[in-house]
């Protein structure tokens, strides 16, 4: 059987994913283009006559070098050579869709044009003749609509047709005109001579195309070469010919090429101005009532998701506490197996503590992808951008940070619908910063210890309003310091709005969820068992207490919790924190609030039931009043608020670092992001707290 | 004159960009190119800048629509 590669090309907001989804269905695998941080998906379809691998390239408006979408989809055109390219128009939209389009036709590979949202199309009026195209075009045309699914099978029929030619019948060429055309044959020419790189044939024309448009990365890899010296001459000569520059003139050229096809193959217009679209346009992109329905939707979105998930997420306790029962059953009573202690303590207790939030996370992404989805972000993007653009952020970097809020290791996914790698790294090292729901439980056991009702509410939201302040700081700091430039210039284009449709909200919600699942089930499970192993060895011999007896926190049972405290103590977590305790002490810790801390590194939600552990309240999670009545005999409120602090600031957790390895492709900006806000967090609680001591606050 | 000095409702052609092969690159793929007719949709002092360009809706930070010049 035959096995064919397939490209998908096409703008953003075309339909390519939706059309990738349906041709491939559950077959895709995701992951990252070495080195940079664009998303690479590819998917299978088997057919009877052959086997399709599709390659969903990253959506471009062109193959110029101003993104790493970009670059990378030119890469993949250019090196990989596809048997077939797909390029997905959005027929509602053609002639700026076309753009991309004639890049591809002048690559010299065999090419399918789908024209899709062509319902869009004719509800507009506009009518397309697909035989007349595809005659001038030199290759097939096919109408679809990617949200029904109509024209999938004729889509795959040209595909298999175009492949089963062999290279014959490539697409026609594009005409620049006599001006340019001419500068091209001598450079296509020049290029026959070269040995070194070898420039096949069908691609010179591209090639010289790009180097008249003095396109950088293809002037610097052919830049020894013979072939750039007559190349400067022509763009220089292409430059004075009049008033625009030679990439300019290209451009126009392409435009024309593009108009002459539509002028033969196209009946109607449309254009906007008067739809539904703009006339939701004229508040939400209002100049005064902008910002409050952005600051409405999001409440919506977060109030949504507490609301109906606290019940889900009851659900989930209930479920993971019936799991661990049951195997907790498969031992006799009072064992002290290694492995019971392992899988219940280590495994369950770590992973169900992150999968507890899982109904949660999961509304959230729900209400992010209705946002994404229904075409709305876009315009948040733009109402965001005044106040991003202060402290040199692109607007768009709002929704990742937006995720944050669920989950950070989706969030860092998310950075890659930044345009620029200077966005996407600047946006993933301050992320951590915006308060995840992991953190929530810790706060909920620390603020009702120690603040009165009044204040609890005050309290959680001065929290969260530090994460932002800091976040927007370290925006700005990383902007003057380490990514000196200006914020990239805000230009989007706007969809029209649209009802998503159920199935894509589903894959979206579901792939940010199944990120979160993931994380749970291999790098917090790794970990969990890890930090099982370091809070539970060696075991301490019986007699010895721990040097700060937990008896005076206030608990006069001698049970099975204070042995647990005491043997905690013993382990190599207890002794790390009470080794770490000088450097603890300035910020009002002390070693058991260390010793919770390295297991927050696993998950902060690991947090609270190691203080659980620490404090011998056995099973604590974040509504234990045990607990809490341990941790105000011992702490003070504003140690309290330093512990918080702490946790909001340092330390993103395991999983979080190991996304942002994969996302940035280095490990230097891991590395920057754990030990820099480690560092940040450190000084501001210290100072935090020995400010509040110098006040006298510490007993408020 | 400007890009961003028009008003809202009204339709210009442009002329020339002020703005490097980056600025330049970037407009003309969305279709922004010296020739190009557009309709200024939103245009409201402070706020968003949104013109329509053949039948899509492109936003513009202010800045950039300084650089435009249209007739």
């Amino acid at each position: 059987m035959h096995s064919y590669t397939v490209a998908l090309a096409g703008n953003p907001n075309s339909g390519k994913t939706t059309l990738f989804n349906r041709l491939t269905g559950a077959h895709q695998r995701v992951g990252n283009y070495p080195g940079v941080t664009v998303e690479w998906k590819e998917g299978v379809r088997k057919t009877p006559q052959a086997e399709l691998h599709f390659v969903d390239l990253p959506g471009t408006y062109s193959l110029s070098t101003f993104s790493e979408e970009e670059l990378v989809a030119r890469d993949y055109l250019l090196t990989r050579g596809p048997d077939v390219v797909v390029d997905v128009v959005d027929a509602s939209n053609l002639e700026r869709n076309l753009y991309l389009t004639t890049e591809l036709l002048e690559l010299g590979l065999p090419l399918v044009v789908v024209l899709n949202m062509s319902d869009v199309a004719e509800r507009q009026g506009v009518r397309i003749d697909t035989r007349s195209l595809s005659a001038r075009l030199g290759c097939p045309v096919v109408p679809s609509v990617g949200t029904r699914g109509d024209g999938l099978e004729a889509v795959l029929a040209s595909v298999l047709d175009v492949v089963s030619r062999n290279g014959d019948g490539l697409p026609n060429r594009v005409d620049f005109g006599s001006q340019v055309e001419p500068h091209i044959a001598q450079l296509v020419r020049t290029m026959g001579d070269l040995d070194q790189p070898v420039l096949p044939d069908c691609q010179r024309r591209w090639y010289a195309v790009k180097l008249l448009e003095r396109d950088e990365q293809v002037s610097a890899q052919l830049g020894a070469t013979p072939v750039v010296g007559p190349a400067t001459a022509a763009a220089s000569a292409l430059d004075l010919d009049g008033e625009d520059t030679s990439d300019i003139i290209i451009s126009r050229q392409r435009y024309a090429f593009i108009e002459g096809l539509c002028r033969a193959a196209v009946k109607g217009r449309a254009r906007p101005g008067r739809d539904r679209t703009d006339r939701i346009d004229r508040w939400t992109m209002h100049k005064v009532w902008g910002v409050p329905i952005f600051l409405l939707l999001m409440f919506a979105a977060f109030h949504l998701t507490f609301t109906l998930g606290a019940p889900l997420m009851t659900l989930m306790e209930r479920g993971i506490e019936l799991f661990a029962t049951a195997l907790t059953g498969l031992w006799p009573a009072g064992s002290e197996s290694p492995l019971k202690s392992l899988i219940i303590d280590g495994i369950i207790g770590g992973v169900g503590g992150v999968l507890v939030f899982l109904p949660n996370i999961v509304l959230l992404f729900l209400a992010i992808a209705l946002l994404e989805g229904s075409g709305y972000m876009a315009r948040a993007a733009f109402v965001m951008d005044r106040f991003m653009n202060r402290v040199g952020l692109h607007g768009k970097s709002f929704i990742p940070l937006l995720i944050g809020f669920g989950c950070t290791v989706p969030a860092i996914m998310a950075t890659r619908t930044l345009e620029t790698r200077r966005d996407r790294l600047v946006t993933m090292l301050v992320l951590p910063l915006m308060s995840c729901g992991a953190r929530l439980p810790i706060y909920s056991l620390i603020i009702p210890a120690f603040f009165p009702q009044r204040w609890q509410g005050p309290v959680l939201w001065i929290i969260y309003v530090v994460g932002v302040v800091l976040a927007m700081a370290g925006a700005r700091l990383l902007q003057r310091s380490l990514f000196r430039g200006e914020a990239t210039p805000f230009l989007m284009e706007l969809p029209p709005y649209r009802m998503p449709t159920a199935t894509s909200l589903l894959a979206q919600m579901g792939h940010r969820s199944w990120m979160y699942v993931k994380k749970a089930g291999t790098v917090i499970l790794g970990v969990s068992i890890i930090l099982w192993a370091l809070t539970t060895y060696p075991k301490p011999p019986s007699g010895w207490t721990a040097p700060d007896d937990i008896a005076a926190a206030g608990t006069e049972q001698v049970g099975e919790d204070t042995a647990a405290a005491q043997a905690m103590a013993y382990s190599v977590a207890g002794r790390v924190g009470r080794f770490m305790e000088p450097v603890l002490e300035p910020m009002g810790f002390d070693w058991r609030i260390g010793t919770a801390l390295i297991g927050a590194f696993a998950a902060k939600e690991v947090f609270v039931a190691q203080m659980g552990i620490v404090f011998a309240v056995g099973e604590a999670d974040e509504s234990s009043e045990a607990l809490r009545a341990r941790l105000q005999a011992r702490y003070t409120p504003l140690a309290g608020l330093c512990i918080m602090l702490f946790c909001l600031i340092a330390t993103p957790c395991m999983a979080t670092v190991a996304v942002t390895r994969q996302e940035s492709g280095s490990w230097r900006w891991a590395h920057l992001q754990f030990w820099g806000l480690t560092a940040v967090a450190w000084l501001l609680t210290t100072l935090v707290y020995q400010l509040g001591v110098l006040l006298n606050l510490g007993a408020v | 004159m400007p890009l961003a000095l028009m008003h809202e409702g009204t339709q210009a052609i442009l002329r020339v960009i002020n703005g490097g092969r980056n600025l330049r690159g970037r407009l003309a793929a969305l279709g922004l190119i010296p020739g190009a007719e557009v309709t200024v949709l939103r245009n409201g002092g402070n706020g968003p800048f949104v013109v329509a360009v053949n039948n899509a809706r492109i936003c513009l930070g202010r800045g950039m629509a300084m650089k435009i010049e249209v007739d």
